[in-house]
């Protein structure tokens, strides 16, 4: 589904990806993770084309993301991005955030988007909030929005970017686990998280980076048990005990 | 202070003439009025139109976008009104040229409209501009994320926020152009400033009449004010903090 081959990206003289290669493959989980600046947030970017990359492919669905040929909006309709503020278009209810690309990006009818919109809200448990403006919610509930309205386009897959890392603790719990039901129900995810639990639990492989480098690609189960690398092992080792 | 004062003088009859004083202020406010509500709209627009395009990521977009805005905030307004009226008409091809300068119809008012338009709209993008910067950049990347075309994603995500952030200044703007209009009297608008140095010379009662003109210059900028704040509250986002009197 998801295809980085050699991905490199330079800001200037820095170099800030140097030759990531990975794939996520039709309902696998692929968790990114490495300490911040390792280049992570920027690699999942390039994914859907909001970040320019220098060399390298990146294929979605067998389609070139670099191609200057390639119509990105139409492919970035069909991957859903969420997050690490949100995002929520502030001037909108919540119903709106839902309903607005329906409409303007898929043509569906005003009221066949509002229906998608509100059983997707039921399924994040929030349909009572439906006409809250975003400035209203707790994090937490502006995030599970924020996954609705990304469910919302029917994506082929999800990117993650850090989608609990601005919460207050009580509230990550209850983002993850509407991740975890996405996974299980074979949505094709690639998350950069540092939510080691979510990890374990539903990530088919770990990617750890560091540097702009792809340091280790390993099943979940691997990293987590025996990390090759001493920057994987230094990276666990802090992240887990604290 | 020895003048002869005469409230009484704005139902008087001018000289050689059968309308009172009175009209001729009414007639002025009237040009004063089209004049800066035909630039207000140009400038508006105009103004969007060109801070959004700075903040593009094409260079050329910006390059243009920062000229047009440079031409004009470099240059005084009253300099502009001349340029506009007696030089631009020079350079234009000869048979547009004539065109405009025997048969353009209300020459006077087109040419300050057009130029305190322009003028007005350099600061229109300016503003507008800093709005938009002032967004959080992931408003543009979660547009772009779901689908929507740069354009798109400035119709219905970065502009509906970037306005409501800049309607205090705009609302200065706003009244801004209701003063400004008065340098049209330059190039000979008869609007409320021509006319009250007419009715000086006239009635030769220059206190009541500029103390009258102020008056009504005042109660338009003040209208246009609570006109701005109507829209401000209006728009008002729930569960955003920016609040303002």
């Amino acid at each position: 589904m998801i295809e980085i081959r050699n991905v490199s990206k330079w800001y200037g003289p820095t170099q800030v990806l140097k030759g990531c290669s990975t794939q996520v493959a039709k309902g696998e989980v692929v968790v990114v993770c490495g300490p911040s600046g390792s280049g992570k947030s920027t690699l999942i970017k390039c994914v859907n084309g909001l970040e320019p990359f220098t060399e390298g492919t990146i294929t979605v669905d067998g389609i070139s993301v670099g191609d200057p040929k390639t119509d990105l909006p139409k492919l970035r309709a069909r991957v859903g991005m969420v997050f690490q503020h949100f995002e929520l278009f502030p001037h909108m209810s919540v119903r709106q955030n839902l309903a607005l690309a329906q409409v303007r990006v898929l043509g569906r009818k005003a009221d066949e988007a509002d229906a998608r919109g509100m059983s997707l809200l039921d399924r994040v448990g929030l349909r009572a909030h439906a006409d809250k403006f975003p400035g209203q919610l707790s994090g937490g509930q502006q995030q599970r929005v924020a996954i609705a309205r990304a469910l919302a386009m029917d994506p082929i897959c999800l990117l993650f970017d850090e989608p609990t890392s601005a919460l207050d603790p009580e509230m990550i719990g209850e983002v993850l686990d509407v991740m975890v039901e996405l996974a299980q129900e074979g949505m094709t995810m690639m998350c950069v998280t540092h939510e080691m639990g979510f990890a374990r639990k539903v990530a088919r492989r770990v990617v750890f980076m560091d540097h702009g480098e792809i340091v280790e690609d390993a099943p979940a189960g691997a990293f987590f048990d025996a990390p090759a690398s001493d920057r994987a092992r230094t990276f666990l080792a802090r992240i887990l005990h604290h | 202070m020895n003048y002869h004062w005469n409230w009484g003088i704005f139902g008087e009859q001018v000289k050689g003439g059968d309308e009172t004083y009175l009209d001729w202020l009414i007639t002025g406010l009237g040009w004063t009025l089209a004049v800066s509500l035909t630039a207000w709209v140009l400038a508006l627009s105009i103004g969007i139109a060109v801070g959004a395009l700075r903040t593009t990521p094409s260079r050329l977009l910006v390059a243009l976008g920062t000229a047009w805005v440079e031409l004009f905030r470099n240059v005084p307004l009253l300099v502009q009104m001349f340029l506009w009226f007696f030089v631009v008409p020079e350079f234009l091809p000869r048979d547009w040229s004539l065109w405009v300068k025997q048969e353009m119809p209300a020459k006077e008012f087109v040419t300050a409209a057009l130029c305190l338009g322009f003028f007005t709209s350099a600061r229109v993008a300016e503003q507008l501009r800093a709005g938009i910067t002032s967004l959080p950049r992931g408003q543009r990347d979660a547009a772009l994320a779901l689908g929507f075309s740069l354009p798109q994603a400035y119709r219905h995500v970065i502009l509906p926020q970037a306005l409501r952030i800049v309607i205090p200044p705009l609302t200065s703007e706003f009244m801004n152009v209701f003063k400004n209009s008065s340098v049209a009297f330059a190039i000979g608008v008869m609007e409320l400033t021509f006319q009250a140095r007419q009715m000086q010379e006239d009635s030769e009662q220059g206190i009541e009449t500029y103390l009258a003109v102020t008056l009504l210059y005042f109660i338009c900028a003040f209208t246009a004010n609570r006109g701005m704040a109507w829209i401000e509250a209006r728009t008002r986002v729930p569960g955003l903090i920016a609040k303002s009197g």
